[in-house]
């Protein structure tokens, strides 16, 4: 039986409680025989067990279920009528199906019985309409017959119960696939999981206390508890866990019937199968993302001759992906076609009336993407049979609501759709680092978290200010700061000690400035009353050892609320880019003049500084600053590259202070945008002068600066020295 | 036909609250505060290992503060959806036994963050009693984040 693959086992497990019902069901037929609920239900399940059972070549397991699925067909559209006689032969047929599994789950194989006997008969009863007997047959010559059928079952059953009564002789211990697993409710699952919190949570309270103690006893016991508690905890959490892949696998099947019947060609690709969820949120999730898997191939990608047009490759991507982040689940879809125009998006919702025009022009392209979940909001011009069926954007969105999870589309019209679902794990226990803020507690789950940074005395001043946004340099590397204090919007406090917690939200590094940093702990994740539903800062709250409440921060939303775009790279792209040979640098991103950009190496920038233009001085046809002790040559950057001028020549001049071989400039920009760490896969040659190239950063044509080149550029005697 | 109230005061105001919707009384809680919540949400509280929001009555129901210092007692509700919720009451009263016909809706006159919450009012013997929606009343207007 070890060596039983999992899909027979399953099999196995699963026939053997259809068979319970199947004859239930047949009794119950006995008594009611027009009852076609009860006849579809049989016949159903026989189905079952026969498309299986052809799919794993078990052929005798076929035929028998095969000759008992047509007769119930019959029965079932009303050409024939059970009778007594009927009930028994089908029982019958179910015993050889009930025996005929036993002997697999023995050996693996269907043995030697061919139960052609059985068969013939029941073919006999299909042929002639009813068990062997003419239909002007009398009552009494029916009663003879079933005594006949009667006797023949019993030794159906003998013929193979000494079999199976050795089999259970010889190994008495051995368990069948049907005993070694057991159906569990999920209500009962769910208040032991809530209980296993409950023990985490005292476990945590205890080991508080015994630490304090001098108690060796007490150490060695809560030492105990401490174990046990935390293979119980694992052992329950195992129960309810399954991959992803259980929902997934039906979706090749989805694609491909979908993509045959609309003439499409769709490669669907799926990353992080293995990614466990919840068995109730998995559940929960099954509907909303094959709705989300159509809606890609439905109205997503394009049929071949338009992706053609549009010099695309002929076949769709439509990629999976799941992941585990931040005590979340991240699901998406994304795909490769036409994407969604925000301005559809918009007309439809002023047509409807939902809006005005001028409120449907305010909204970001973004915001009118995801009017898409409104009730009653289907794009699709014509409603196909693939669209019509199932459940609207809106429903999806519900779904997903309902298990405490959240759903985003982004879009680029011509490039593809991406939809995001982060579906949060409730009941997970996580681990944590408590933080405070304003004399309250703070938990950040530790898969957010990099490193801690503390910063005392003098080296506070590493903090610098890019336009008022505070920054540090770690490791030569510019950490944006946010403080927890403000974006809880608590009153401002002076810190002798700065402590900074580095964070991660998607692909971006932040650090986040706290009072203080304590503890990591095993946190349960507990959900926020809906009164508290729509701070998104909060994944949730939990119980802290002394048993007081703490929050739980949600590090993607405090990224976002902090202004830091996210979105980051098409998904799509981003793993074409991956095959290609791509090289991957921080670069810091600067605006120039008419929405340009351009990106200087991180290694080459030195400091981020503001001056006033009336600082500005001339030498020799450049235009220096003095700048600490030294004069600064000035690059304006929009000159140098377009010959233009930056608009504003009364603005405060933003600097980019460089430096190259020893020597230093500062490149005057119009803004300074970001710092990416971007693999440099889509580059042109096309140089213009002073620069390596361009790339495509963040989903923009970046121009890709050369200081060394910059520098050259300048007269060397200009240059005064680092050092 | 008659039903038993679980009584509170509220600023001198006796308000009820059907005994059913009521799960347990609750003296003063180490509340954790929610920054970034509405004004009405006073924090959090562990209820046995059960995290519940706590609503500041008074607040929702735009009376004046409480006094600093003064002592207050949580009245835990059942929400038709979701869990618990704590409501922060001055004082707790007795449970109460009332006829049906003695309720009667509440003037317009009253200021409506109060007729907003209040189902009835019930004509007592000696006093008058609020009849405290409280479904309405742990429902709170989101603070967009």
């Amino acid at each position: 039986m070890d060596d039983l693959d999992e899909i027979v086992s399953e099999f196995l497990v699963e026939s053997h409680e259809n068979l319970d019902q199947l004859d239930r069901d047949l009794v119950e037929l006995e008594r009611d025989p027009a009852s076609r609920e009860l006849l579809s239900s049989v016949f159903r399940t026989l189905h079952t067990i026969k498309g299986t059972s052809g799919f794993l070549a078990f052929g005798t397991l076929e035929s028998v279920t095969h000759v008992g699925e047509s007769l119930l067909s019959r029965l079932r559209d009303g050409e024939m009528k059970l009778d007594p006689a009927m009930t028994t032969v089908l029982l019958e047929m179910v015993d050889a199906v009930r025996d005929l599994l036993a002997k697999i789950e023995e050996t693996g194989a269907e043995g030697d019985d061919d139960y052609a006997e059985l068969v013939a008969r029941i073919t006999q009863v299909l042929e002639t309409g009813s068990v062997p007997a003419p239909a002007a047959a009398a009552a009494p010559v029916v009663e003879v017959v079933e005594v006949v059928e009667a006797v023949e079952v019993v030794e159906v059953v003998e013929a193979v119960a000494p079999a199976a009564a050795d089999a259970a002789a010889d190994e008495p211990h051995r368990r069948t696939v049907a005993d070694s697993t057991i159906r569990v409710d999920v209500a009962l699952l769910d208040s032991l999981m809530n209980l296993v919190g409950e023990l985490v949570l005292t476990r945590n309270q205890m080991l508080q206390r015994a630490a304090t103690r001098e108690d060796i006893e007490l150490q060695r016991t809560t030492h105990r508890l401490n174990l046990i508690a935390g293979e119980l905890q694992e052992g329950v959490m195992k129960t309810r866990m399954q991959p992803i892949d259980n929902v997934w696998s039906k979706l090749p099947r989805v694609v491909r019937d979908l993509s045959l019947l609309l003439g499409k060609s769709v490669d669907l690709r799926m990353e992080g199968r293995d990614t466990e969820l919840d068995k109730t949120i998995l559940e929960a999730v099954r509907d909303p993302l094959t709705h989300l898997v159509r809606n890609s191939v439905d109205h997503g990608i394009e049929a071949p001759d338009a992706r053609r047009a549009k010099a695309k490759p002929e076949q769709g991507v439509l990629v999976l992906r799941a992941f585990h982040e931040g005590g979340q689940v991240n699901i998406e879809i994304a795909d490769d076609g036409a994407g969604i125009d925000p301005d559809k998006l918009r007309e439809k919702a002023v047509d409807r009336g939902m809006m005005t025009r001028e409120a449907a022009a305010a909204l970001s392209d973004r915001e009118a993407i995801n009017l898409i979940f409104n009730a009653g909001f289907s794009t699709a011009k014509a409603v196909t049979n693939v669209s019509g069926r199932g459940v609207g954007m809106d429903v999806v969105k519900t779904n997903i609501e309902k298990i405490g999870g959240t759903i985003d589309l982004a879009s680029t019209p011509g490039q593809g759709t991406t939809v995001r679902i982060r579906i949060p794990l409730t009941l997970a226990i996580i681990p944590a680092l408590v933080v405070t803020a304003a004399e309250n507690r703070y938990a950040i789950p530790q898969v957010n978290l990099l490193e801690l940074v503390r910063l005392e005395g003098s080296s506070r001043a590493q903090v610098e200010s890019v336009q008022g946004a505070p920054v540090y340099r770690l490791r030569g590397r510019l950490l944006p700061l946010v403080d927890l204090r403000e974006q809880l919007d608590l009153p401002p406090v002076e810190r002798p000690t700065t402590y900074i917690a580095v964070l991660q939200a998607d692909n971006r590094q932040f650090g986040l400035v706290v009072d203080d940093i304590k503890d990591t702990e095993e946190i349960v994740v507990k959900p926020l009353g809906k009164q508290l539903r729509g701070i998104d800062l909060y994944a949730g709250a939990t119980i802290m050892g002394d048993g007081n409440v703490a929050l739980i921060l949600d590090t993607m939303a405090l990224a976002r609320k902090a202004g830091m775009a996210l979105d980051g790279r098409d998904s799509v792209s981003s793993s074409a880019a991956e095959s290609g040979a791509a090289e991957r640098s921080a670069l810091l991103v600067v605006g120039l003049a008419d929405g340009r950009r351009a990106a200087i190496p991180l290694e080459t920038v030195d400091r981020l500084e503001e001056f006033d233009p009336a600082r500005v001085e001339r030498t020799g046809g450049h235009e220096v600053v003095q700048y600490r002790g030294q004069i600064l040559p000035l690059l304006r950057l929009d000159a140098a590259l377009h010959g233009g001028y930056g608009d504003d020549a009364a603005a405060r001049l933003q600097v980019v202070v460089c430096h190259s071989g020893g020597r230093i400039i500062g490149v005057v920009v119009n803004a300074i945008l970001d710092i990416v760490e971007e693999e440099l896969a889509v580059r042109s040659h096309l140089d213009t002068g002073g620069h390596h190239g361009s790339a495509v950063v963040s989903g923009h044509v970046t121009e890709l600066i050369d200081i060394d080149r910059a520098i050259g550029s300048f007269d060397p005697a200009l240059l005064a020295p680092t050092h | 036909m008659s039903h038993q109230y679980c009584t509170f005061v509220l600023d001198g105001h006796l308000f009820g609250v059907p005994v059913a919707s009521v799960q347990e009384v609750l003296k003063q809680q180490e509340v954790t505060p929610v920054p970034l919540a509405s004004r009405e949400v006073s924090g959090l509280i562990n209820l046995r290992g059960q995290i519940v929001t706590t609503i500041d009555l008074r607040a929702r129901l735009g009376l004046s503060a409480r006094e600093a210092g003064s002592s207050s007692v949580s009245v835990v509700v059942r929400a038709a959806d979701g869990g618990p919720v704590s409501l922060v009451v001055d004082q707790i009263g007795d449970v109460l036994e009332a006829e049906e016909s003695l309720l009667e809706p509440p003037p317009d006159t009253v200021p409506h963050e109060v007729r907003e919450l209040v189902m009835g009012i019930c004509k007592l013997d000696d006093r008058l009693m609020l009849l405290l929606d409280t479904e309405r009343a742990v429902t709170v207007t989101e603070l967009v984040a």
